[in-house]
């Protein structure tokens, strides 16, 4: 099947105007009577639900957590892009898309990312008007910060709290719907399956995770906002609760699956210490706007940082990439750290770790300074390394961190199952195969606050959506399947540990599908992620009942779908002979190392067909069309 | 770095299966544990005992895992969030403890934080506060350009370290009246520190501590527990602000 992006035809810059002007709109009267489910309340989900309950709408939102404001976009450190040229940098709508299609290495829709830029400046006057406490400058006007792969300041930030600050002001902005009435909460609730009628999301299967009971909650169209996989290589900087299950269960019920193996892996985290390790935590990439990325010129130098003198340090992105420097993107600066490393110039007991050093930024600006940018990001390291970045360099290490990979959707925001739209990370939207810094935040809130209030009501009205209850049969068959899943599970009492399976199965994942690729490695992983499976599913201990708060159960869950999932993320990565952004197969290399594109034949998006757990799923291409930027080689010399 | 070497620790910890159970402390023993180790991963290592001996693991709430998301949270020997100041739970590591140490493992305790499950407890009383008023009433797409209105960097930096409450619970369970008025007086103060906080400034306040006293929380008696105890280093200079907003 081809896949057709929905978006109007015109001008770039004048097709969302013109798309909101062609939708059809639903009467305010009506719009009381229209029951949407809003999965998810992290900065797609939580905006989505204040701006559509505003609207009138009579919105239901659920989240996995106890409280909605404890979505895992709350951790998000470094900042959130807009195009608004305070700084008079040269900055534009038409830079800030340009940057990101060629960021995200010419695999993105280009009409998703003008928009994107385009609504980017509202965002900012959103937050603002909310209370959001974003840094500010002496004269009371706000500050920017400098991100990767932008020669431009266009970065708002509070601290190294963005995500905080951001999520607080979409949270309180749909508490304040809840107050009104406008949107019911259901917290400490997971969606375990998506309900379809006549072909249409009609519904939800949750599980509640305090008492067990499963629900059925029917509505005119569902809304899927929960975030992204990263934990699939179970060590990544997400938070422990972040999972595909969601997503995955509705790739199962038809919605496909585009780019899974687009996966971004970013340059700046605490390095692994041991097998305990339970997750790793980023170290904001704002800090390499100050700090410099080096690893001793001599090999296995074993002299503590400050003895090695200047002249025997590589400050090796300044010198491979003399017009970014250590502000080159993700991707490029991730493999930078790996290559070096493999080089035997790695630091740290271990060897996988590069320096990050802050000390000629404190010579030239002052600790004070240093600290002000930085403060909580450097207590933060302090607690975990217990080593002090302002008398000694960091020492990092790459890891997976955000995925660019998603269920598609079209420029509605509409996957290909009628009514059912997909939102922020979880969708594929915006960052083609690598995401800039500080763009995915933006991109949360533009879905959220700008774009789903106006296709949705198109949807709505332009289709017919008769009644449905929750006492329908496809409502009790898919709970019935619910039910049987979760007795499976608990049924089997083997030996080993969920998060035993976790590891085993996020190790494959790192060695053979992280940051470099072959063909070889692929064929070996999607065996080994089937072996895993199996013995998962023979020999996975999950403790406890069903009808209580049950964490191991949780878990369970989660992990079986990474397991199915994992398989597909595999076998996209392995169709997919090019490299671009954040999939680098070795193969695929300039002879700088770079990443070598393929157009001509892989210049689409690849959108995965569920067709049963261990068949190989079927391949639907939407072709990308780039009418206003010229695919190049990405360059950051 | 210091060299890692391993300790054993034995934990007393709450268990309670459900919020009508009675509950009790049962004993557990975590050997090589690395004082790298964060408090958490410690618990997941002694789960992984626990399961493979056929029993219940505890059952804790933690997420982010980087001190920021506000999910995590028990009292360690009668300290809310453990012994070092101004770190969360899941970023206090095992260096904070010595070999043979003995733990006491707590939820918080509080009326209205009923216990879910062991050291699960339910805060959902702090969303209801914030939806009785804690927020500027803006509605999508009807903000004005961010630069109309200057704030002077004093009050937004201000309002920045009130608004960095990561809404734990840490404040209630350390107060010995349950008072939740850091938690409270750090939103309001947030917003009446600035300019588009003014116009709901005197009703959101009312709203606030109104639902606060209607969920069961005490009344503050300036016992400072509070601001020790939060992992955020929030001031009781913010409950002041509060009892003059009122
Ligand atoms: C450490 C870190 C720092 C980052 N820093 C930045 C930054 O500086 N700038 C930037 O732009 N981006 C940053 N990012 C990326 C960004 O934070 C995320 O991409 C973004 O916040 C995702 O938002 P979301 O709303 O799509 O999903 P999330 O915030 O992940 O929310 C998912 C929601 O779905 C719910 N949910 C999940 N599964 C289910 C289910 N099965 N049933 C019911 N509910 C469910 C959860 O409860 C939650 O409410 C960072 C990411 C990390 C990990
Ligand atoms: S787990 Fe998020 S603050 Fe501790």
């Amino acid at each position: 099947m081809k896949l057709h992006s929905n978006e109007p035809d015109g001008k770039l810059s004048e097709k969302w105007e013109k798309h909101k002007f062609q939708m059809k709109l639903v009467n305010p009267a009506n719009k009381r009577k229209v029951k949407l489910i809003v999965v998810g309340t992290g900065l797609a989900g939580a905006s989505a639900s204040a701006s559509l309950s505003e609207l009138g709408y009579d919105v239901h939102t659920f989240c996995i957590h106890e409280s909605p404001r404890r979505a895992h976009s709350i951790a998000a450190q470094g900042g959130i892009n807009a195009a608004k040229n305070y700084r008079n940098d040269g900055d534009s709508v038409y830079r800030l898309f340009y940057d990101t299609i060629k960021g995200g290495d010419f695999r993105a829709r280009e009409s998703n990312v003008h928009r994107l830029a385009e609504n980017s400046v509202k965002i900012i006057d959103q937050c603002v008007a909310q209370g959001v406490p974003f840094a500010r400058e002496y004269g009371g006007l706000l500050d920017n910060r400098s991100f990767g792969g932008a020669q431009v300041s266009r970065t708002f930030y509070a601290k190294g709290q963005t995500g905080q600050q951001l999520l607080l002001g979409a949270y309180s902005a749909m508490m304040k719907e809840v107050n009104a009435g406008g949107v019911k909460l259901y917290h400490s609730c997971e969606m375990l399956d998506l309900v379809l009628v006549d072909g249409k999301a009609r519904g939800i299967i949750v599980r509640n995770l305090r008492t067990g009971e499963l629900e059925t909650h029917a509505a005119d169209a569902v809304i899927v906002a929960t975030g992204g996989y990263g934990n699939v290589f179970y060590l990544s900087t997400n938070a422990k609760q972040s999972n595909v299950t969601a997503a995955w269960r509705c790739h199962k019920r038809g919605a496909f699956m585009a780019n899974p193996c687009y996966t971004q892996i970013h340059p700046t985290c605490i390095p692994v210490k041991g097998d305990y390790q339970s997750k790793l935590t980023l170290m904001s990439e704002s800090l390499r706007n100050d700090g410099r990325v080096w690893v001793p010129k001599k090999k296995d130098d074993t002299r503590k940082p400050s003895e090695i003198p200047d002249e025997e340090r590589d400050y090796y992105l300044e010198r491979k990439y003399p017009s970014f420097g250590n502000l080159v993107p993700r991707d490029i600066a991730a493999r930078n750290a790996k290559e070096q490393c493999d080089d035997g110039k790695g630091v740290s007991e271990s060897g996988l770790a590069v320096y990050l050093d802050f000390r000629d930024a404190i010579k030239r600006d002052g600790r004070k300074a240093v600290e002000a940018r930085y403060g909580n990001l450097f207590d933060m390291y302090y607690q975990i390394i217990d080593s002090n970045p302002y008398e000694e360099p960091m020492v990092i290490y790459p890891a997976v961190h955000y995925t660019m990979g998603g269920l598609w959707v079209d420029y509605n925001l509409m996957s290909n199952v009628p009514g059912l739209h997909v939102l922020g990370e979880a969708n594929f939207s915006d960052h083609g195969a690598n995401r800039l810094g500080a763009s995915a935040l933006m991109q949360g809130l533009s879905d959220g606050y700008f774009v789903i209030p106006s296709t949705i009501g198109n949807y709505i009205s332009s289709t017919d959506l008769p009644k449905v209850s929750e006492t329908d049969k496809a409502f009790e068959d898919a709970k019935k399947e619910c039910q049987d899943y979760i007795d499976k599970l608990l049924g089997i009492k083997g030996s080993k540990t969920v998060d035993e399976f976790h590891r085993e199965l996020g190790l494959v994942m790192w060695d053979l599908c992280g940051m470099a690729r072959d063909k070889a490695g692929l064929e070996e992983a999607i065996k080994r992620i089937r072996d895993i499976r199996d013995q998962f599913w023979k020999d996975v201990h999950v403790s406890g009942e069903q009808n209580n708060l049950n964490q191991e159960l949780e878990k369970a869950g989660r992990v079986a779908d990474y397991m199915e999932f994992a398989e597909q993320f595999a076998i996209d990565a392995l169709h997919r002979e090019e490299s671009c952004g954040g999939h680098f197969r070795t193969e695929h290399q300039t002879e700088e190392g770079e990443a070598k594109r393929d157009d001509e034949n892989f210049s689409y998006v690849a959108a995965w067909e569920f067709k049963g757990v261990g068949n190989a799923p079927e391949l639907h291409k939407e072709e990308l069309v780039f009418e206003e930027v010229q695919p190049s080689q990405r360059s950051y010399k | 770095m210091a060299a890692p070497k391993t300790i054993s620790i034995k934990l007393k910890v709450w268990r309670q299966s459900n919020p009508e159970a009675k509950g009790e402390f049962k004993t557990y023993q975590a050997t090589d544990v690395s004082p790298h180790m964060s408090f958490l991963e410690m618990l997941d290592v002694v789960n992984g005992d626990i399961i493979k001996a056929g029993d219940d693991p505890i059952a804790f709430d933690h997420d982010c895992r980087e001190g920021i998301c506000g999910s995590c949270g028990a009292v360690v020997n009668g300290e809310a969030h453990g012994p070092k100041s101004q770190v969360t739970l899941c970023q206090l590591h095992m260096r904070s403890f010595n070999d043979g140490d003995e733990i006491t493992l707590e939820p918080w305790r509080a009326s209205a934080f009923p216990v879910v499950k062991d050291l699960v407890v339910d805060r959902s009383a702090f969303d209801r506060i914030i939806a009785a008023g804690g927020y500027i009433s803006v509605k999508t797409g009807s903000a004005p350009d961010a630069h109309c209105l200057p704030v002077s960097k004093v009050d937004a930096d201000a309002a920045f370290d009130a608004a960095q409450c990561i809404g734990c619970g840490a404040c209630v369970a350390a107060c010995p009246n349950a008072s939740a008025s850091l938690f409270v007086g750090a939103k309001v103060s947030q917003f009446s520190l600035l300019p588009q906080g003014q116009p709901e400034r005197k009703s959101r306040v009312k709203k606030m501590v109104w639902q606060m006293d209607s969920e069961g929380f005490g009344n503050c008696s300036n016992a400072f527990a509070c601001e020790a105890a939060c992992p955020k280093g929030i001031t009781v200079d913010f409950i002041s602000r509060m009892n003059r907003e009122l």
